[in-house]
């Protein structure tokens, strides 16, 4: 019995092992390419394991391509969109779900019917509304027209709903007002649902392309780390060079991913509270 | 994922008169957002589509009427473009949605190191378009061994006719995935335990299990997973915009509407046609969300 129970326990990891790598080999080629030449990345058959790791392409990458100032504008740009996402959110769900206003209804309907609109949909006319404002070209024109999401909105209200009943009884009798409930109560038992948002709002932000591509213009100071990529991409011939830009450019995100890989779940489960 | 049980405002704890102020005072951050960005230029657009961009910058537009809109519907080159995004969500969006519900019924399984599974299963989640495009481009490359080692020869696969759009749309699903894991997963924690305990009991085989209670059960939120992955496969502009290269010559067979409203925009300038195409991308992903809805509203269960 004993050794029929280990095969079966043997065949499941098998399964899970050949998944995974399936499921993580582009990942697996874009940083073992970072460390081959440009021959060792096209050779046939293909190396799959860099014998020689060369870091030439990563301080090639930082010299000549510029990547420093690519990596410290996504940074910015996408910092600011998080601190904004999460403050707008945060303070709009909590309207909705504790405080009795007008038109709370239609106010709610309408910001979750945003996320029907996707942002490709409203991109020609926000082209010409950052010209209007005199930001386009700027860092603040890349950041302002995503301080907000209906997602955001939407997940920190669930979040908060999910507050027992029990527990702004006791905070009303202890004469909370609804800014102290907010961040007393509301905002500290929400803490996973806010680390979802801002590790989704950091990943879309950090990845974003049209918008930068469009809105950046000839303003080579503000281009992000995705547009670096892109300038330096496109062909097989500098392949070494923007296999290590893409491992600069995934590194954070993958280590964010490490971390917050249970709250990101868990931000979507029905019992968040589980 | 209860989404609907959960819409309608529930109870307020503070309704006093001033109370009421401050809710609007907090909810209008959000509220100038997005009338600014996501409201007014989605109007806009109707308008724009009445107006014929003048052939140079700084030139005054001519009102046309429906002039446009007419155009579009009319011409090759959009339902081309509407044909190419069709082809793209049909590869993207059942990829992504079997790969991520097959990952994560493996996952949901208590073994040790499980949670490194999961890490990798959801990990092209932080894979941004331009990143997925120049993996994909040096693992499909003719210059290099990866396919030529499976026994595959094809020729340079972005600038074939026959092969672009898929290869594109390959990469997009790669990338939907691991959205797709985390999203079915969370589906998969939320489900009931009892009924699965219960059906554990009654002594049904793991693959009945499976086929009889988690996935009926677990029908509303692959639905949900589609319907993401439909949106993001009708966003999907990076992928496309770095593999096609910088010579732009194939773009014909690639020419998803979101890489047309770029191309009007960009290169021919014409704002008047490309917010007509903006529309015809919000219909889409409209009508779609909406069959998407109604089709499977019948069969799905709501365990709720």
């Amino acid at each position: 019995m004993p050794t029929k129970r280990l095969a079966r326990l043997a065949s499941r990891y098998v399964v899970l092992v050949v998944v995974a790598a399936i499921v993580a080999f582009p990942l697996y080629v874009l940083l073992s390419g970072s460390l081959m030449t440009l021959k060792e990345i096209s050779s046939i058959p293909p190396q799959l394991i860099p014998l020689h790791p060369v870091w030439k392409s990563f301080s090639e990458a930082f010299s000549s391509g510029n990547l420093g100032q690519y990596l410290l504008v996504s940074l910015g740009q996408s910092a600011l969109i998080t601190v904004g996402q999460v403050v707008t959110s945060i303070s709009a769900a909590f309207a909705f779900a504790y405080i009795a206003f007008p038109f709370k209804r239609i106010l709610f309907a309408l910001m979750l019917a945003t996320s029907m609109i996707p942002f490709e949909v409203t991109v020609i006319a926000n082209l010409q509304t950052v010209h209007t404002l005199h930001v386009d070209e700027t860092m603040q024109g890349l950041v302002i027209p995503f301080l907000a999401t209906g997602f955001g909105i939407f997940l920190m209200r669930q979040a908060f709903m999910q507050i027992p009943k029990e527990m702004h009884e006791a905070a009303i009798i202890d004469g909370y007002g609804p800014w102290k409930y907010l961040w007393r109560v509301a905002v500290p038992l929400a803490r996973p649902s806010v680390a979802a948002l801002a590790v989704f709002g950091f990943l879309g932000a950090w990845n974003q392309y049209l918008w930068p591509l469009l809105e950046t213009g000839n303003n080579t100071s503000i281009q992000t780390i995705q547009m670096g990529i892109r300038q330096v991409g496109g062909t097989i011939s500098t392949a070494n060079l923007t296999l290590a830009a893409g491992v600069i450019a995934t590194a954070p995100l993958l280590i964010l991913l490490v971390f917050f890989q249970k709250h990101l779940i868990r931000s979507l489960t029905a019992g968040a509270v589980k | 994922m209860s989404s609907r049980a959960s819409l309608a405002p529930g109870g307020s704890v503070f309704r006093r008169r001033r109370d009421g102020w401050l809710g609007l005072a907090l909810v209008l951050p959000a509220l100038v957002i997005f009338a600014a960005f996501t409201y007014y230029p989605f109007f806009k657009n109707f308008q724009m589509g009445l107006f014929k961009a003048a052939p140079f910058p700084n030139l005054p537009s001519r009102y046309v009427g429906t002039a446009q809109f007419t155009t579009m519907l009319g011409s090759a080159d959009f339902w081309d473009s509407v044909k190419s995004t069709a082809i793209y969500a049909l590869i993207t969006v059942p990829l992504g949605v079997i790969g991520g519900l097959v990952m994560a019924v493996l996952a949901h399984q208590q073994l040790r190191g499980i949670r490194i599974f999961r890490t990798i299963f959801s990990s092209s989640v932080v894979s941004s378009a331009a990143v997925a495009a120049v993996v994909f481009q040096v693992i499909l490359s003719p210059q290099t061994g990866y396919l030529q080692t499976l026994g595959i020869h094809l020729p340079d696969i972005t600038s074939s006719p026959t092969w672009g759009l898929p290869a594109m749309a390959l990469v997009s699903a790669w990338q939907f995935v691991g959205l797709a894991f985390i999203i079915l997963t969370a589906g998969l924690q939320s489900l009931p335990d009892e009924i699965m305990e219960a059906s554990r009991v009654d002594g049904a085989t793991a693959w009945t299990r499976l086929w009889r209670i988690t996935f009926p059960l677990l029908s509303p939120t692959i639905f949900f997973c589609g319907v993401v992955g439909v949106i993001f496969s009708l966003q999907s502009f990076g992928q496309i915009d770095i593999m096609i290269g910088t010579s732009n010559a194939t773009y014909t067979h690639t020419n998803v509407l979101i890489y047309a409203i770029y191309r009007l925009l960009h290169v021919s300038q014409n704002t008047g046609l490309a917010a007509c195409y903006s529309i015809a991308l919000f219909v889409i992903t409209l009508l779609v969300t909406l069959i998407q809805f109604r089709l499977l509203e019948k069969r799905v269960h709501y365990a709720h």
